[in-house]
């Protein structure tokens, strides 16, 4: 089952995503990258049906970048999210509709960092931190005891070793001012 | 938005507005999008309403149709087989079974799974047969005007990507279309492209490479074929470009991206995936089994061969989809070639008769040493003889 989780913190935003593409009991690739790159600070993580990530993630990355090249300047990782579920909800009545779950997060100058949780009915929120997944179930809980606003980089990147499942690995990406940082791969290590 | 006006796109998909075809004497509609670029990839005929996934918006037309059952398949489709291929460092190996299998019967045993699309480029097909045939006919057609129009081959993830893109308004319909495109992406240089023209030579690099020892006349004339098709390419280029000299040689049919094998797997429920070992079917997971252990970068081309075989072999074993001959396809910066059909039966017989001969000689030498030890060995060593 696939994982995403977000953790906003006073500067920088914190995402993580397992790399695993299945189809069916067979896992076809243990390095899957699940963040699209909307902007050089903007990121969007998708999971869910198997064509409808990578053709709704391409889609709304496409229109961002189009949007940059006929006005001169980015969109905000609000105005992003706002038009990404936009779209979803267009798309939820129609014939075919996208069965995917997002996290959008993204840093902007003026408002600072942003967390989007955004699921497959098109439901908006922005928030502290989320998940996506089965992992969302044990996670969710251990980020309300544990989560502190003013927290730093680092301790959030310890706290988010702590919560890997039983998947291999993680692509573990931070935003802040500076853009679009890797971190690195996280595998799992036994004992937390 | 402008890429969707570009592309078409929404009006393929979307299906507000009243149809205007008068319904066939099936009483179903086929529709075709209209104000449509004849020459655009995406101009198919829709299958009519029911087909669609998920929400049934009721409009004037599917209230008509609330009587009919849904279309009936006259026979249940089974996608049983096992294809594979992988990449390394001296090109692509794709191999796959030859059964074709439909509900616990076999309907040919001796199928061709892996067709070639143009010199550098085969596709591994499983799913439905017939769906399986259509769409390889379509992507290459394709192929060859984005070839013509744009003076160079598309790359192999570009392949991927159209065929993802045309089979995307049938999500949700019965098409069944899993291909994996094994091919080599790279500059075509003068070079390379004589040495295809030049069977001789070919026939000599191809014979240093022991592995693919046999050279039959299927796998000649395949690399005959290959030459074949970069003639007709220079050709092409030639035509369309009359001022190329013979001092650009490696500007002629080169492109500016990256060279090297790829192995890149389409699924018609829209799952793409690139990687190192792609392996899809019934029985593909005996198949990855011996891959996942067997595989390394650095493996030479007879290691290669033997592990694809193997692989396949296993798989046919476990697998009752899968089964009858193995195909074998090599593809390098010269082109796809191909290996003879084997029959997995005799493999199978040879294996058995191998594992006897160990089996009687691990006796003979347990007896051996009992003999030895028992230090006289009169009587015993003559019963054991």
């Amino acid at each position: 089952m696939e994982y995403l989780i977000g953790i906003q913190g006073p500067d920088f935003v914190l995402v993580a995503a397992d790399n695993v593409a299945a189809s069916s009991i067979i896992q076809m690739k243990h390095d899957y990258d699940k963040m699209f790159k909307l902007s050089e600070k903007i990121l969007l993580l998708c999971v869910g049906e198997a064509g409808d990530t990578v053709q709704f993630a391409e889609y709304i990355q496409k229109n961002v970048q189009l949007y940059k090249m006929r006005n001169g300047y980015e969109l905000s990782p609000a105005a992003a999210a706002n038009f990404t579920r936009k779209n979803l909800a267009d798309y939820l009545r129609s014939r075919t509709p996208y069965h995917v779950n997002l996290l959008l997060a993204g840093y902007d100058e003026a408002d600072g960092p942003g967390l989007y949780y955004m699921d497959y009915l098109s439901a908006l929120a922005k928030a502290p931190f989320a998940a996506h997944g089965y992992g969302a179930f044990l996670t969710l809980s251990i980020l309300d005891r544990y989560y502190r606003p003013g927290d730093s980089a680092l301790s959030l990147i310890r706290l988010n070793k702590r919560f890997i499942l039983n998947l291999p690995s993680f692509t573990v990406r931070l935003i802040d001012k500076d853009g679009i940082h890797d971190m690195e791969k996280l595998p799992v290590a036994p004992g937390g | 938005m402008a890429l969707q006006d570009v592309c078409g796109f929404l009006d393929t998909l979307d299906d507000t507005g009243p149809c205007t075809y008068p319904p066939n004497e099936m009483g179903y509609m086929w529709r075709t999008a209209s104000e449509f670029d004849r020459d655009s990839a995406f101009h198919f005929l829709f299958p009519p309403q029911q087909c669609s996934r998920k929400n049934r918006v009721p409009t004037l037309f599917s209230s008509t149709f609330s009587s009919l059952s849904p279309h009936q398949q006259p026979f249940q489709l089974s996608h049983g087989t096992t294809t594979l291929g992988f990449i390394f460092q001296d090109g692509v190996i794709a191999a796959a079974d030859t059964r074709a299998s439909c509900k616990g019967l076999i309907c040919c045993p001796t199928s061709q799974k892996i067709m070639p699309i143009h010199s550098h480029l085969v596709v591994n097909t499983s799913g439905s047969g017939a769906d399986c045939m259509l769409w390889e006919r379509i992507l290459t057609r394709e192929m060859r005007l984005y070839q013509l129009r744009h003076r160079k081959r598309l790359s192999i993830n570009g392949a991927a990507k159209l065929l993802s893109m045309m089979l995307h308004p049938f999500k949700g319909t019965n098409v069944c279309v899993a291909a994996t495109l094994c091919g080599w992406d790279g500059e075509e240089t003068r070079e390379t492209l004589n040495s295809c023209m030049e069977i001789a030579e070919v026939k000599e690099a191809v014979e240093q490479d022991t592995g693919v020892s046999t050279i039959s006349d299927s796998a000649l004339s395949s690399v005959k074929m290959a030459s074949v098709n970069e003639q007709e390419i220079l050709k092409d280029a030639y035509a369309l470009n009359p001022a190329v000299s013979d001092q650009n040689t490696k500007n002629v049919l080169s492109f500016g991206g990256r060279s090297g094998p790829r192995v890149c797997y389409v699924c018609s429920d829209g799952l793409q995936l690139k990687g190192e070992i792609i392996s899809v079917g019934s029985g593909s997971p005996y198949a990855y089994a011996v891959l996942d252990d067997g595989w390394r970068w650095g493996m030479t081309v007879d290691e290669a061969v033997a592990l694809a075989r193997e692989a396949v072999f296993r798989a046919t074993h476990w697998d009752a989809y899968s089964g009858n001959n193995v195909d074998l396809f090599h593809i390098t910066a010269h082109g796809w070639r191909r290996r003879d059909r084997e029959d997995l039966k005799e493999e199978y017989y040879r294996e058995r008769e191998r594992k006897r001969k160990k089996i009687k000689e691990r006796e003979k030498e347990r007896q051996k040493r009992e003999g030895d030890e028992l230090g006289e060995g009169d009587i015993y060593s003559v019963h054991c003889g």
